[in-house]
């Protein structure tokens, strides 16, 4: 086991610089840099401040030089610094990242413990109306736009019945402390999370009724029914076990966007996490901060499929054989 | 339409009605977008930099919304009578928000040497300045080189901020650690910013001006999203939206709402003139028959009304109508389809296709941009619009890579210091999308407006730089569209938000809720 880690680990460092490359070339063919957008939010620039900035940022530097020193960096687990925010990278992806975390954790855990229970639920009434209404639902959720969903939830629990606030991380302003200002994140969180949730709730659901139905057509099911199993345990410990490996991967995948941040969701709600950092620096091409963003998420996504296949050798016996 | 506007009109003359006695105490809280790259105003002067820092820092004077000076740090000053000498008289009690005073040695430090390195706009007009001196704590000597028609107007925060000495000198100012805790003078302390989520600022106790400010704290909330901002204002989360906070489609919505009042004063100062980029260097804009022409193919009452809630003004030429030295004597160019196609006739216009950058500022510019597409198809003008982020519009401009492109910019309330850059031929130059990007050349022009930003009296200067306008608007070196009007959206017990002709940038000075 641990050398099946320890090479997986190598590959994934390889896959990481190659990704880094990419993304630097990537974000160095877009058009505009980070010294003009600057120098146009200054509303006033003239050629040598432009000079100058790019001379402060390396950019005059060749694009080689550039990457080389970016990844000499990286190795040292300096991300480098950012040009607009003025601070380092790594500082400002770490202070953002509770905010991320607790937002896409939380739609992680609501979309895969509904979804599952409603798939599950689906499945055991095959074609009854519960079915129909759950796989509905599901399909709404599935192709309602995110951020669609995210304004009306907005305009019908935040304005219309203004039971929830619709937007931001907490009361700003408010003070609370304790219980009270852990309440408060909470009250705040509802809204992001659960819109956030909808897109995965829907695909755990399906995908989980899908295999759930296909398993119990298998021979050993059949054999368990013959022994006389009862249908509980046989839902639970024949059909249910053998119906999530793929479920299993889908969460490992969705896992692995968990620190990517939700760019939609965090920008209707204000939620002030990694999506946002991540699209302001794309919009003004700060390059340093975006490719850190990059690298953090692709390393959680090795990171991830790495524990999802480790999780399959314990879900699934056959496969540690293997 | 009529009644929209109506009732867009009834609301700005409630907001102007006379009140009582201001009220002390109280928060504010306000939107921000974008978020600031920094407040250290002396470093960046975006515009949400100077919205927040604007009441952190301060500068020696204020404008009315005539453009005429206030005391601010300077409680008076004489301009010697060659216009080549000016004396400042600065207060005596001030305290920068660390405690230590504030002196004549700080404006020297700040004009002389921190914002002659840091701050483009103002070292050009620097260049005007033979030497900045102090004869004593309370007076600050500034000698022209020549006289400098503009030079009153320059002494604004977020042109001229003024920088503590005893933090900033000898220092690297770009990574000094005090830039994040910035200390000036005005009537709020910086106390807190959580980045994605708001700015706080309270209430300067040491304040020089008695009894001022009257607010105890001002929340500056960071909501990225238009739609969002606008729910921040119908929940009661916010009290004040300034310019441009919202999409204009959603104006007439919030202005409907109870208690909310509109006001498009507060921008006198930089007076914001849109138009079009023109590129007069090849293709058929190149032509003047072809730029006339799309002068009188647009419809600008309609954009103005359709798509700005009839704030603002269509635009007599490049001089923005609150800007000194404006004239109306100038050809006008009404919709007039007729006439455009006559004109295109007359230069044999084939219907090669010309590009069209709008500015990617969100929802209104391109809808404006599809109009103005529209008005010109309808002439024959074969258009195609190209769409870009902001990083992209940039660089397009910066390159000349256009034939047409929407822009608009600030004027800073005097043709010297915010029109001329935008048509003398010495202002050509790559890099750049603040100086003749057109690339229009005329020597009459060029002498026009040098002469005029040193000529003595206001009378030779308004002489010349009417001449200046009846030339250029004959010319049509890039079409301009609208002086623009952004309404500043508030309750409207939020009192004296709107004094100065940079409005809510040093609004909070003066502001207070009424209970």
């Amino acid at each position: 086991m641990l050398r099946f880690i320890l090479m997986r680990l190598g590959k994934a460092a390889v896959i990481l610089i190659a990704i880094m490359t990419l993304n630097f070339f990537l974000i160095h063919a877009a058009p505009g840099d980070p010294a003009a957008v600057m120098a146009g939010e200054a509303g006033a620039a003239d050629a040598k401040f432009i000079a100058q900035l790019r001379e402060q940022f390396g950019l005059d530097k060749p694009l080689l030089t550039q990457l080389g020193i970016y990844l000499k960096g990286v190795l040292q687990f300096d991300l480098g610094f950012s040009y607009r925010q003025q601070m380092p990278v790594a500082q400002l992806i770490l202070d953002r990242l509770p905010a991320t975390l607790l937002l896409t954790m939380t739609a992680f855990v609501i979309s895969l413990v509904l979804g599952t229970f409603a798939g599950v639920l689906a499945s055991a009434r095959v074609g009854k109306w519960s079915d129909t209404a759950i796989s509905s639902l599901a399909l709404l959720f599935y192709a309602t736009p995110l951020y669609w969903a995210a304004l009306m939830a907005v305009l019908v629990f935040s304005v219309y019945f203004n039971w929830l606030p619709g937007f931001g991380y907490e009361t700003v302003g408010a003070n609370h402390t304790g219980l009270a200002r852990l309440l408060d994140i909470g009250r705040h969180l509802i809204l992001p999370a659960t819109t956030l949730g909808l897109f995965f709730m829907a695909v755990y659901m399906r995908m989980t009724r899908a295999s759930m139905l296909e398993v119990s057509q298998l021979d050993f099911v059949k054999t368990a029914r013959a022994k006389g199993l009862k249908r509980s345990i046989i839902q639970r410990r024949h059909i249910f076990r053998n119906a999530m490996l793929p479920v299993v991967t889908l969460a490992g995948l969705q896992a692995g966007q968990l620190v990517g941040g939700a760019v939609l969701t965090e920008t209707v709600f204000a939620w002030p996490g990694i999506g946002r950092l991540m699209f302001e620096a794309l919009a003004q091409r700060d390059y340093n901060l975006l490719l850190g963003v990059f690298f953090v998420s692709a390393a959680m996504v090795l990171l991830f499929n790495l524990i999802t296949d480790i999780l399959y050798r314990f879900v699934d016996p056959r496969i540690r054989v293997a | 339409m009529l009644k929209r506007l109506t009732t867009l009109a009834a609301t700005l003359l409630v907001s102007t009605a006379l009140h009582a006695e201001p009220v002390a105490g109280g928060r504010a809280n306000v939107v921000i977008q974008p978020e600031p790259p920094s407040l250290m105003m002396g470093l960046v002067q975006n515009g949400p930099t100077q919205m927040v820092a604007g009441n952190i820092y301060e500068s020696l004077l204020r404008y009315d919304e005539k453009l005429q000076p206030m005391p601010q740090l300077a409680t008076s000053w004489d301009v010697s009578e060659d216009g080549l000498t000016y004396t400042f008289h600065l207060h005596d009690d001030v305290k920068w928000h660390d405690g230590k005073p504030f002196t004549s040695a700080d404006v020297v430090f700040s004009a002389d040497v921190f914002l002659r390195e840091t701050h483009t706009r103002l070292r050009a007009s620097l260049e005007h300045v033979e030497s900045i001196t102090a004869p004593d704590d309370t007076t600050v000597v500034f000698k022209l080189k020549q006289p400098f028609g503009p030079f009153l107007g320059i002494f604004e925060a977020g042109t001229m901020p003024m920088i503590p000495k005893h933090i900033y000198e000898g220092t690297d100012y770009k990574n000094n650690p005090a830039n994040n805790t910035p200390i000036g003078t005005g009537p709020f302390k910086f106390k807190e910013w959580v980045k994605g989520s708001h700015i706080l600022l309270t209430r300067n106790e040491e304040y020089y001006e008695e009894g001022k400010p009257y607010l105890d704290e001002i929340y500056w909330h960071v909501i990225p999203d238009a739609a969002s901002r606008a729910v921040a204002y119908e929940t009661g989360v916010v009290d004040v939206l300034p310019g441009g906070s919202i999409e204009n489609f959603d104006v007439q919505r919030i202005a409907d709402m109870e208690n909310t009042c509109v006001t498009d004063k507060g921008w006198e100062y930089f007076g914001p003139l849109s138009w079009m980029w023109l590129n007069n260097r090849e293709g058929p804009t190149a032509d003047k028959r072809f730029r006339q022409a799309v002068m009188y193919a647009m419809d600008r009452d309609f954009a103005r009304d359709a798509l700005w809630n009839g704030l603002g003004k269509v635009a007599a030429g490049p001089v923005s109508s609150s800007t000194r030295f404006f004239t109306e004597e100038v050809t006008k160019y009404d919709h007039d389809p007729e006439k455009a196609k006559a004109l295109l006739a007359e230069m044999g216009y084939k219907g090669e296709p010309v590009r069209l950058l709008p500015l990617p500022y969100g929802e209104t510019w391109q809808r404006w941009a599809e109009a103005v597409k529209q008005n010109l198809d309808e002439v024959g003008i074969n258009v195609e619009l190209v769409s870009t982020d902001v990083a992209g519009w940039n660089q397009k401009l910066a390159e000349w890579d256009y034939d047409m492109a929407f822009t608009y910019l600030y004027q800073y309330g005097d043709p010297a210091l915010g029109v001329a850059r935008n048509y003398v031929s010495t202002n050509i130059a790559k890099g750049s999308q603040w100086n003749n990007v057109e690339g229009y050349e005329n020597k009459e022009i060029d002498d026009l407006f040098a002469k005029a930003a040193v000529a003595v009296t206001a009378e030779e200067r308004q002489k010349l730089y009417t001449e200046a306008q009846q030339k250029l608007v004959d010319d049509v070196p890039v079409a301009w569209l609208l002086e623009l009007g952004f309404p500043t959206i508030y309750r409207c017990n939020v009192k004296d938000l709107v004094t100065t002709a940079i409005g809510v940038n040093d609004g909070f000075k003066d502001a207070y809720i009424e209970k």
